[in-house]
């Protein structure tokens, strides 16, 4: 037999119907995820076509994109204050009801952003094919998981028939060897990938991430990485499962268990490239020569170290517009440019080590004054967790605001919003002009960088809080 | 979905580069729970000002823009967020064809369920087009041609299927559900129900 690759090995187990030249193969979804933004036009279609959900026990949704993350407005009774996000999330209960689909709900204790609840539940698991109308599902890659975003009316084929019409995308194998040095984090391994490739990179892709530095990262950091994968366009990112991948799912939620546990092991097992399988791309990095990375432009792709300079392009009107709107210069440096507001959030970055390499700079320093630090945490069990662990008081103590999980900041819909014209220091995945507010300046970076930057109120390498 | 077959409209060109989707519909529309009605929100951020008031030099503002079904856009349109609510943005406006160098997966195929075409081109085409606005081209579906007004003909590539889905305005969820036979067999083999 030829040596495959990972992604070959999940793909085929999922070919329903394989792809002849005329059509497309039909590809069987073991998990679907949902959530208010992109289904419920979805659902209209099913109701139109007096369709029901064809595999309730493979649907699972919940609603983090539109919920607002202030206490009042989810526990202490306050309606949600932006009307059209109430009717958003009342049409998705209306929904779910109607449609017998399992729903975490807004005051549900498992609630949060989707892609850190999948994994947290233990629905996310290797080998399975996993989609959402959301382009971050990348993030489950993380699992040995081939997951991707698709949109509203593929939402609605998945409800409909558990399948999905694709093409075989190409594959692409990103090699990390080496030791990251420290304080350099998952974020800016992915963010210097983004840089190398460029947003469009991997378009028509799967990314498999391999080598010694992915191998030694812990979940939270593999999932920072694939969730990233398609801000270089890629369709998915890849982790090979190993023992770190089976250590996080053991006695999760939907995890299984005993001899299942043992089977769903031994099978998983087999899930790594074979030596010798071949990728269409192939890029590699050595992980000790990276630094802590900051985005100064309106993609993700336009990225530099803390410690450079905003490079120069003359005679690009496309990256002057991008500047122009971002208020940087060419050349500029990046450190100390001042920051009004640091998130610390999304599901790139509000994983409970996300958290605590935040808190490890913050603990017994204040956030500077004049600066708006909003720490949102990825989902509720997180949230819990950074409060027993005095994590939340080492945010709120410095100054920072703690709120309930959600998308939050990371997106201008939900009445978290950096005002027009502020520079705001973000965990993110999206810099794109007005993602977080209309006129919003976004720079990506790090939690430890956010975490740095809001103490010193400007843009700092975290470097300068270690040891 | 209307059905395409021939399109024959001049273009309307946005030269920017890496435009994603945010840029084409920004998130505080994506609460609506409806399809229609998101053209006047196509591009808002660039179109209007603080006070909601059209940008006269913005393109899809200028009398020309009227009634043109063809967006010509910089190099790689459609990265970022997988919302539907772009081609349907586009469409509501009357955008029927996208052309550039290169369309972002998830948007691409947002777009083909849609009955909005997505044209990728090579670059000396493409560069024509941007240093054209307002040319009336023809965009032949059937023959997966882009006809520019000097004579040239230009093949653009399209899955077959996709073409047959969007030249016959169907969808593809009636082609799964008539292979429901073979998804039930695979998940009883898998299942071993
Ligand atoms: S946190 Fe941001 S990127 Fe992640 S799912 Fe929510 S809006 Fe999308």
């Amino acid at each position: 037999m030829t040596a495959q690759s990972l992604f070959e090995k999940v793909w085929q187990r999922h070919v329903v119907v394989p792809e002849t030249a005329d059509t497309p193969a039909i590809l069987y979804i073991d998990l679907h995820l949902t959530h208010e933004v992109t289904s419920p036009q979805a659902f209209d279609v099913l109701r139109a076509r007096k369709l029901q959900v064809r595999r309730l026990d493979r649907t699972l949704a919940t609603m983090d994109h539109s919920t607002p993350t202030d206490t009042a407005q989810i526990f202490g009774g306050l309606p949600i204050k932006l009307e059209s996000a109430a009717r958003q999330v009342r049409q998705l209960e209306v929904n779910c009801a109607e449609f017998g689909v399992d729903l975490i709900g807004l005051q549900d204790s498992r609630r949060g952003i989707v892609h850190v609840i999948g994994p947290e539940q233990g629905a996310t698991q290797p080998g399975k094919t996993i989609v959402c109308g959301d382009s971050h599902t990348s993030t489950h890659g993380a699992f040995g998981a081939l997951a991707f975003g698709i949109g509203t009316t593929e939402v609605g084929y998945v409800l409909a028939t558990q399948c999905l019409l694709q093409r075989r995308p190409r594959t692409f194998e990103i090699v990390v060897n080496g030791r990251l040095p420290a304080g350099v984090s998952a974020k800016d391994v992915v963010l210097a990938v983004i840089g190398r490739i460029g947003v469009n990179g991997g378009t028509g892709h799967v990314i498999e991430f391999r080598g010694s530095a992915i191998e030694a990262m812990s979940m939270d950091e593999r999932m920072t990485v694939c969730n990233m994968s398609i801000e270089a366009g890629a369709r998915a990112g890849m982790v090979a499962p190993d023992a770190t991948t089976y250590h996080y799912l053991k006695g999760r939620p939907f995890a299984p268990t005993g001899a299942d546990w043992d089977k769903a092991v031994a099978d998983w097992n087999t899930l790594r490239s074979d030596a010798g399988a071949t990728f269409d791309k192939s890029v590699s990095l050595d992980a000790g020569t990276l630094e802590p990375m900051i985005t100064f432009g309106t993609n993700p792709g336009m990225v530099t170290t803390i410690g450079g300079n905003v490079p120069e392009r003359p005679g690009d009107a496309v990256f002057a517009k991008s500047l122009a709107y971002m208020g940087l210069t060419a050349g500029e440096r990046m450190a100390d440019k001042p920051v009004q507001v640091v998130f610390i959030g999304s599901c790139t970055n509000a994983r409970i080590s996300d958290l605590e390499a935040a808190a490890a700079i913050l603990r017994g320093r204040k956030v500077a004054k004049g600066v708006r630090a909003l720490i949102v945490p990825g989902s509720q069990q997180i949230k819990l967790e950074a409060e027993q662990r005095g994590l939340a008081k080492v945010f709120t103590d410095a100054g920072a605001e703690w709120r309930e999980s959600g998308c939050s900041m990371c997106l201008g819909m939900n009445g978290d919003l950096v005002d027009s014209g502020q520079y705001c220091i973000s965990t993110s995945n999206r810099n794109f002009e007005g993602r977080q507010g209309i006129g919003a300046r976004t720079l990506l970076a790090s939690p430890a960088s956010a975490a740095a930057a809001a103490v010193r109120g400007r843009v700092t390498d975290p470097r300068e809080f270690l040891g | 979905m209307d059905p395409i077959t021939v399109i024959r409209s001049r273009t309307v060109v946005m030269p920017s580069t890496n435009i994603d989707t945010d840029q084409i519909i920004p998130a505080r529309f994506l609460t609506t729970t409806v399809r229609e009605g998101l053209g006047v929100s196509l591009f808002a951020d660039w179109r209007y000002d603080k006070n909601g008031q059209p940008k006269p030099d913005f393109v899809l503002n200028q009398p020309a823009a009227r009634g043109c079904q063809v967006l010509v856009a910089g190099r790689n349109i459609g990265c970022g967020s997988s919302r539907e609510h772009a081609p349907w943005a586009l469409l509501d406006f009357g955008i029927r064809v996208v052309i550039s160098t290169e369309i972002a997966d998830i948007f691409r195929n947002n777009s083909l369920k849609n009955g909005l075409l997505p044209v990728v081109v090579d670059e000396a085409t493409h560069e024509w087009l941007l240093a054209h606005p307002g040319a009336e081209v023809e965009v032949d579906l059937p023959a997966s041609v882009l006809r520019l007004p000097d004579g040239r003909e230009v093949t653009f590539p399209i899955e077959s299927f996709s073409r047959y889905c969007l030249m016959n305005g169907i969808d593809e969820l009636g082609y799964l559900l008539s292979r429901m036979d073979a998804i039930e067999r695979y998940e009883r083999a898998r299942e071993g129900a």
